[in-house]
């Protein structure tokens, strides 16, 4: 059946905010379905509150909307777009749980909109754990025995009739508390006591314990006519009890015989069958009994998730892609597999080697999280590697994560075990933790048995074993000896199977002793060099047109000659806290604009949730790795393919991919490397070279020093006074930085770095990369200017953008706005022209980002005109920023297709000659970034903001003022501000001056104040009326009536808390204060300068509804009539 | 084995009929002379390597696996398609070390060389594959030979075009295996090389008489069937005597139905031609279509010869292959058989086809009611 005729414009909700266990993976998905349905003819409307993200560049969709994600907003979208269908089942859980919503409530029906793609009762069945339960039984699936007991009496019942082990949960609780896990009666009669206490209604779910059990999943897809496929099989390396996001998994399944996969595959269509998914992609998770075989179901998502992302990456089958076709009438033999081209895609893709996947978490960064792995997930992005084998992939993904680790050992950070002794280490992989994996790795080289350690770890004999081969290997690879002796000692055959075995240049240098160039040399000289064979869906049984290729140790290479120009793009690896989907937005618009510009595209990245790893984006994909081995690898097998074919390599892009790549710059021939030369980046990041460059052009910076010593560190304070910033070099997202206020903050946070760098974590100290420590300036605005300058010396201003929160705010945690609303245009001119002597001075060719700090003339509110404040510059790096995908919504310039072309000689003039270049648009709408923090997964974390950055995502507000753009991005990220009610004030002494102004516009708007002592005190004096005065905790110790605050937030009674601290370190009340605001979903700002911005768009939005415009509506305003012309 | 940790490897390569070398490890068992030979065709299942191994079918073949790591979760008896494995040899990338499975009572490596399989492990497998796709099935020879001997014996390697092999994988004993379900249906199951699966899913319809191959028209209808199954096969069927023309004199006395060599077979009874595909099809993912219901079915699938549906007359074609095209099932319009190319039994692959037994259950009882 074709696409139907019946609907002609679509809304495909978003995903919003990067969180953890949802990211880029729905920006790829979201962004195929846009391409695939306005290729289909439909008029796409997409509603998207996260700017950086790729679907939402304006030219993704007709009407795009960056708005918050919530049930009113949408109703005004569907009010002035009036859509035929929603989507929704393509933007993760947010968007499913969105169009629940709008369904019960009524909205779609009363608008005769359709939801396609999930019917609201599947949804209903797959999501309601009761009615799933059921669903199963009723088609004889088995699920976990379970029961639900009010008493100890009812508990006893349920484990008579099925067992021990079981987990307890009790019902309607936050954060877990009071589950457990009971393998004796004694161990039940005390958990189910706790469980009963903690839950609210007295009741616990009882469920027979699948924990060690092995875990499956399937990737499957059904069209309307009943077609139903397996797009890829998962097994997790970890055992059931830790979340399949936090697993290290492996595709296809590797320990089940058809028999059990042929049992699996049934019961997923039975599952999606009785479900009611009618068309598109879900996935089924299994668990099964490793001692019998027995097959439960887990859970089901009637929609794309992040394992059909990795599903999609691991076969080349594009699930995004082919669900959106589906939810619009075709079935699966209509469409065409694209990677073939010559069979349809109704077929179930084979692959011929493996792929891991291993997550990456930031436990580093959240000081206080317990770092052991659960049932919720935790990590924050992860890495995917293609091998020809298990281990081959295990090593190349484990190298992918940037963690300081260059494989499963054979690096410094391998003897971090040894100290510790068998029995505790056994005990230790029995827990699901990020280190799990090298644990196991440590057992099985002292020679711990494979059995003990499945015993201890449930992790398959068969993975154990193969891990054994690694190790076997590194035993023999160790016995050739040290430095060039070894390398004597290697022949080809030799060589080829330890880099099959995944052994990466960098490892056999450490095991040597010798340096990797060296180790490379005589591997070359051997003539064994990385083949590039070629992910095609179908294990070359069909020749594949789609160049999606990894690299791996084999007789033959598939690359094609190429005639053309090529530009290879290095992308930024697996998401992180600092580095994440704003990378990937540039690296692809790099590759849309060059390839564009008649470049041959060559992406290279290892992380399967992106756009980038998209077949489709770039013309050549590697999926690799990126360190200096295999980046290099590509190079060579890019110049091979360019001098069959007659082709060029113009060079490599480095700066576009965050850190991860501009670390790989010094790697490269530098000859090679495309726009601002290596030597422009040196001089960025080295203090002495900066400082001096700063000097020269007589701009200000804040008094600084260096240090590689706690003494000299000491000698540096000295000099410039506290308080002071303290932060290793060459990092990104702010890591290990701190604001210290005297010499014993100064001494735990050096011993912090020291510690990082022990471990050989990204950031480290070492004695060429220093520590920089810089005079901290309280009570400053910071601002980020975004540049491009080109090689005939003009720059262009992307956009400026003033900082929400004050200096000592990491500016990715920062809300920030720009037009920036509250500097004059002096300040502006200072900073801009600041900019442009930098950019200059640093002979950068593409984009510069400029950190500044503005100490105003007055403390709050916009400067008046003429008034300059005093400008200091922070930082500058030359390279793409985080908030190039902003500035690319808020000002309609694509900063970063224009980088790309720059750096690869084009001018800005010429840019503006073929229209890939408009001018910034400066009026008519304010733009504010805000953004998204991980509190709610990490309750033990305290919720503050600092010099290091915790956010993990980012979110939009734009409308016509300041006020009303930042109470969107509040509600984007998740905060509905309350119209009424009771406001907490606890302010630090600095911040009380500003929280005065907040609070006393929050009185007007009628709200009452609470506060505590001392800022009580302070409000009184300026003549603002505090309904009651409380404790921070304790009662009495200077509460009037011995309230509490945490009570009182507890209890319900307030809507807001605003509260500062000072510095960072355990203020322990303050923490208290804001651990109740998070587990009573109170919104809480922590900084003074938010609650002013917050209180003054609840004074915009009592003036009216929200009100929503499409960014294209937004661009052509302000444009005005030559825009809209332009159209 | 296992891209070789341990130094006590023993060489061995791969010579094609073409000139073409690969060179890894052996596994499995060999002649005294270190040399082996067959015809290389490729199976990209990712899963059920033992049913592979074990398939009649593949006599005289050596088998490519395109999924590097074979023999991961063991062997057992219960996954034996046959008696024992009639392929030529195993290529695989990675041989398992250890086997890990809850059904596995062995090792694989131990298993090919207990049923005296030789393979070759640790082989650029892809770049196999793709020479089979590029060039078609090809013969040739491989071992732990010198390089130079297996050159030697390169004349030796044939393709299985034109060669009977049906008579060397037929049991002549025969045998009968009860209904499994209580049915009471009588079926005489021609074996040209059945695998166990097959007869394990007819005993659900009733009670199955496995026949020789050599058996003739008047002995199966003295049987008094109600209905008689043609298996499954290896090589050329045009080289396949007699069971055409025995099957012919079946036809419209008793139901038919006819899997991949049977498929061929009913073919050739109702006078249609077969021809060789370029480098068959051999895997568990193959989408045919069900003309009828328009529903798409995803098969297991091992053949390298098809019917040519331009010479098929008596017939109206069922299934087709949404890859390429081909022929995968008809129907006769007289008389009342049917056939698919593909394999509906499993054994290994999904299910989705199973539902083929059902007709022919409904065939045999329609026929039974007149």
């Amino acid at each position: 059946m074709p696409r139907r005729d019946d609907i002609e414009s679509i809304l495909i909700l978003g995903s919003g905010p990067i969180v953890i266990g949802q990211a880029c993976e729905f920006d790829y998905s979201g962004t195929q379905a846009c391409r695939v349905l306005r290729e289909e003819g439909y008029r796409v409307v997409l509603a998207n509150s996260n700017p950086a993200t790729i679907m939402t560049d304006p030219g993704f969709a007709d009407a795009t909307y960056v708005e918050p994600l919530v049930p009113g907003v949408i109703e005004s979208i569907l009010d002035v777009e009036k859509p035929d269908a929603v989507l929704p089942t393509l933007g993760g859980q947010t968007a499913l749980n969105l169009a629940m919503e709008l369904h019960n409530s009524g909205a779609l029906e009363e608008r005769g909109i359709e939801l396609i793609g999930a019917r609201s009762n599947a949804i209903a069945t797959a999501e309601d754990r009761a009615l799933f339960s059921e669903a199963m039984e009723e088609i004889g699936l088995g699920t976990p025995r379970s029961g639900i007991a009010h008493s100890m009496d009812e508990a006893r019942a349920v484990i008579g009739e099925i067992g021990l082990p079981v987990v307890i949960r009790p019902a309607y609780i936050l954060g877990g508390k009071g589950t457990g896990i009971a393998s004796t009666v004694e161990e039940f009669e005390a958990v189910v006591r706790n469980g009963l206490e903690a839950s609210p209604i007295s009741e616990v779910l009882i469920e027979e314990s699948i924990a060690g059990w092995k875990e499956y999943e399937l990737e499957v897809m059904r069209d309307h006519a009943d077609n139903c496929v397996v797009i890829c099989s998962i097994e997790n390396v970890d055992p059931m009890g830790v979340h399949t996001g936090d697993s290290i998994t492996v595709a296809p399944a590797q320990t089940l015989s058809d028999v059990e996969y042929q049992e699996m595959r049934d019961a997923a269509f039975a599952v999606l069958r009785r479900v009611g998914v009618e068309t598109g992609g879900s996935n089924v998770q299994f668990a099964v009994d490793p001692a019998d075989g027995r097959q439960v179901v887990i859970e089901m998502n009637p929609r794309v998730s992040r394992s059909s992302a990795l599903a999609s990456k691991a076969t080349g089958f594009p699930i995004a892609k082919i669900a959106a076709k589906l939810a619009v009438g075709y079935t699966l033999e209509e469409i065409p597999n694209d990677i073939t081209r010559e069979t349809p895609a109704s077929f179930e893709p084979v692959i011929d080697y493996v792929v891991t996947k291993v997550p990456r978490w930031a436990f580093e960064k959240l000081p206080g999280s317990t770092g052991e792995l659960g049932t919720q997930m935790q990590s924050v992005g992860e890495a995917m590697a293609i091998g020809r084998t298990f281990p081959e992939s295990l090593q190349k993904a484990l190298r992918s994560l940037e963690n300081g680790r260059a494989g499963l050992n054979c690096d410094p950070g391998e003897s971090a075990f040894d100290a510790v002794p068998t029995p505790e280490l056994l005990e230790r992989s029995a827990k699901g933790t990020p280190e799990r994996i090298y644990e196991v790795e440590s057992l099985l080289r002292r020679g711990v048995s494979i059995e003990e350690v499945h015993d201890a770890s449930r992790i398959d004999p068969w993975f154990l074993d193969e891990i054994l081969a690694i190790i076997e290997e590194r035993r023999a690879l160790a016995a050739r000896g040290k430095g060039r002796l070894a390398l004597e000692a290697m022949d080809p055959r030799l060589w080829r199977r330890a880099k099959r075995l995944g052994f990466s240049d960098a490892q056999l240098s450490h095991l040597w002793e010798i340096p990797e160039r060296e180790v490379r040399a005589a591997r070359g000289t051997a003539g064994v060099l990385p083949t590039y064979k070629t992910v095609d869906t179908c294990a070359a049984e069909f020749a594949a047109e789609t160049p999606y290729h990894y690299g791996t140790w084999e007789d033959t290479t598939e690359v094609a000659a190429s005639g053309r120009r090529k530009v290879v793009i290095l992308g930024s690896g697996p998401n992180r806290i600092g580095q994440g989907i704003e990378f990937d937005y540039c690296c692809v618009h790099a590759c849309f604009a060059l390839g564009e510009a008649g470049y041959e595209t060559v992406m290279v990245n290892c992380n399967p949730e992106t756009v980038s790893t998209d077949y489709d984006t770039s013309d050549r994909l590697y999926f690799e790795p990126l360190t200096e081995e295999d980046v290099l690898g590509v190079i060579e097998s890019e110049r091979r393919s360019a001098a069959e074919g007659g082709g060029s390599l113009a060079g490599v892009i480095v700066s576009l991919g965050g850190q991860t790549p501009l670390k790989l710059a010094d790697a490269l021939p530098p000859e090679l490397v495309l726009g601002t030369p290596p030597r422009s980046i040196d001089a960025a990041e080295d203090r002495d070279l900066w400082g001096s460059l700063c000097a020269r052009l007589e701009i200000p910076q804040p008094a600084g020093g260096t240090a590689t010593t706690l003494e000299e560190a000491m000698q540096v304070v000295e000099r410039i006074g506290f308080p002071a910033l303290v932060r290793p070099s060459y990092v990104l997202g702010g890591r290990a930085m701190e604001i210290v206020y005297g010499n014993e903050d100064l001494e735990r946070a050096w011993a912090a770095i020291a510690a990082e760098g022990s471990l050989g974590r990204e950031g480290g100290l070492s004695a060429t990369r220093p520590v920089l420590i810089d005079r901290f300036l309280e009570d400053a605005t910071e601002v980020d200017v975004d540049a491009i300058r080109d090689s005939t010396g003009e720059v262009l201003i992307g956009g400026v953008m003033e900082h929400v929160e004050e200096a000592g705010v990491h500016s990715g945690d920062s809300a920030c706005v720009t037009p920036p609303v509250g500097l004059s245009d002096a300040t502006v001119a200072v900073l801009e022209d600041y900019t442009r002597r930098i950019a200059r001075e640093l002979d950068v060719c593409g984009l510069i980002n400029v950190q500044f700090a503005v100490k105003k003339q007055q403390l709050e509110g916009p400067e008046p005109d003429g008034a300059t404040g005093q400008v200091f510059v922070i930082e500058a790096n030359p390279r793409a920023s985080r908030t190039v995908p902003f500035i690319a919504k808020a000002t309609g310039v694509p900063l970063a297709k224009v980088a790309a072309r720059v750096m690869c000689g084009a001018t800005l003039a010429d840019l503006r000659s073929e229209g890939v270049l408009e001018p910034p648009i400066r009026d008519g709408h304010v733009a504010v970034k805000e953004a998204v923090l991980p509190w709610n997964r990490f309750p033990d974390v305290d919720a503050l903001l600092g010099p290091e950055m915790r956010s993990t995502g980012e979110v939009m507000g734009i409308d016509s003022t300041m006020a009303m753009a930042f109470l969107k991005s509040q509600l984007a990220a998740g905060d509905d501000l309350p119209r009424e009610g009771t406001v907490f004030f606890s302010l630090a002494d600095r911040d009380k001056a500003t929280g005065a102004l907040a609070a006393q516009v929050l009185v007007d708007l009628g709200f009452r104040i609470v506060a505590t002592s001392g800022t009580a005190r302070f409000l009184g004096a300026e003549g603002i009326e505090v309904d009651q005065v409380v404790a921070k905790v304790t009662p009495g110790a200077g509460g009037d009536d011995g309230a509490d605050g945490v009570e009182l937030i507890s209890s319900g009674a307030v809507q807001m808390v605003v509260n500062s601290p000072r510095g960072r370190g355990p203020r322990a009340d303050g923490a208290h204060l804001r651990r109740a605001a998070g587990s009573a979903g109170v919104p809480l700002l922590t900084t003074a300068s938010a609650a002013l911005a917050a209180a003054r768009g609840l004074v915009e939005a009592t003036k009216g509804e929200m009100s929503v415009r499409s960014l294209q509506d937004w661009h052509a305003r302000s444009r005005g009539p030559l825009g809209a012309d332009r159209s | 084995m296992n891209g070789a940790t341990t130094d006590d490897v023993v060489p061995a390569a791969i010579l094609l009929a073409d000139g073409t070398l690969f060179e890894g490890e052996a596994i499995g068992v060999y002649p005294a002379d270190g040399i082996a030979r067959g015809e290389f065709v490729f199976n990209t299942v990712l899963s059920g390597y033992q049913e592979v191994i074990s398939d009649p079918s593949y006599a005289g073949q050596v088998i490519t696996f395109t999924y590097p790591h074979i023999g991961n979760y063991g062997v057992n008896a219960l996954d034996e398609e046959s008696r024992h494995p009639h392929c030529s040899g195993v290529v695989v990338r990675n041989l398992a070390r250890r086997a890990s499975n809850h059904r596995s009572s062995g090792n694989l490596g131990t298993w090919l060389a207990d049923h005296g399989i030789p393979g070759v492990a640790g082989i650029d497998t892809r770049r196999l594959t793709r020479h089979i796709r590029d060039h078609g099935a090809v013969p040739g020879v491989f071992g732990t030979a010198p390089v130079e001997e297996l050159r030697a014996a390169l004349g030796s390697a044939r393709p299985t075009d034109g060669i009977d092999l049906v008579a060397g994988v037929t049991d002549p004993e025969g045998r009968t295996v009860p209904a499994t379900g209580g049915a009471t249906r009588r079926i005489v199951a021609l074996d040209l090389g059945i695998k166990s699966t097959m007869v394990r899913e007819l005993a659900r319809l009733g009670t199955v008489e496995v026949v020789p191959a050599g058996t003739t028209a008047s002995e199966v209808l003295a049987r008094e069937p109600d209905g008689v199954f043609v298996s499954n096969g290896p090589g050329d069927p045009a080289a396949v005597q007699g069971v055409a023309s025995e099957l012919g004199a079946l036809l419209g006395e008793v139901p038919v139905f006819g899997i991949c060599m049977g498929h061929q077979m009913l073919a050739a009874a109702l006078g249609a031609r077969t021809y060789k595909l370029p480098f068959g099809h051999h895997g568990g993912n193959h989408p045919v279509q069900d003309l009828g219901t328009g529903k798409v079915e995803i098969t297991s699938q091992n053949h390298n010869y098809c019917v040519d549906p331009e010479t098929l007359t008596g017939a109206e074609v069922t299934h087709v292959n949404l890859n390429d095209g081909t022929l995968e099932g008809f129907r006769c319009t007289e008389v009342p058989a049917f056939a698919v190319q593909y394999h509906p039994e499993a054994g290994p692959g999904p299910h989705d086809s199973r539902y083929l037994f059902e007709r022919f259950a409904d065939l045999m009882d329609e026929r039974g009611r007149r």
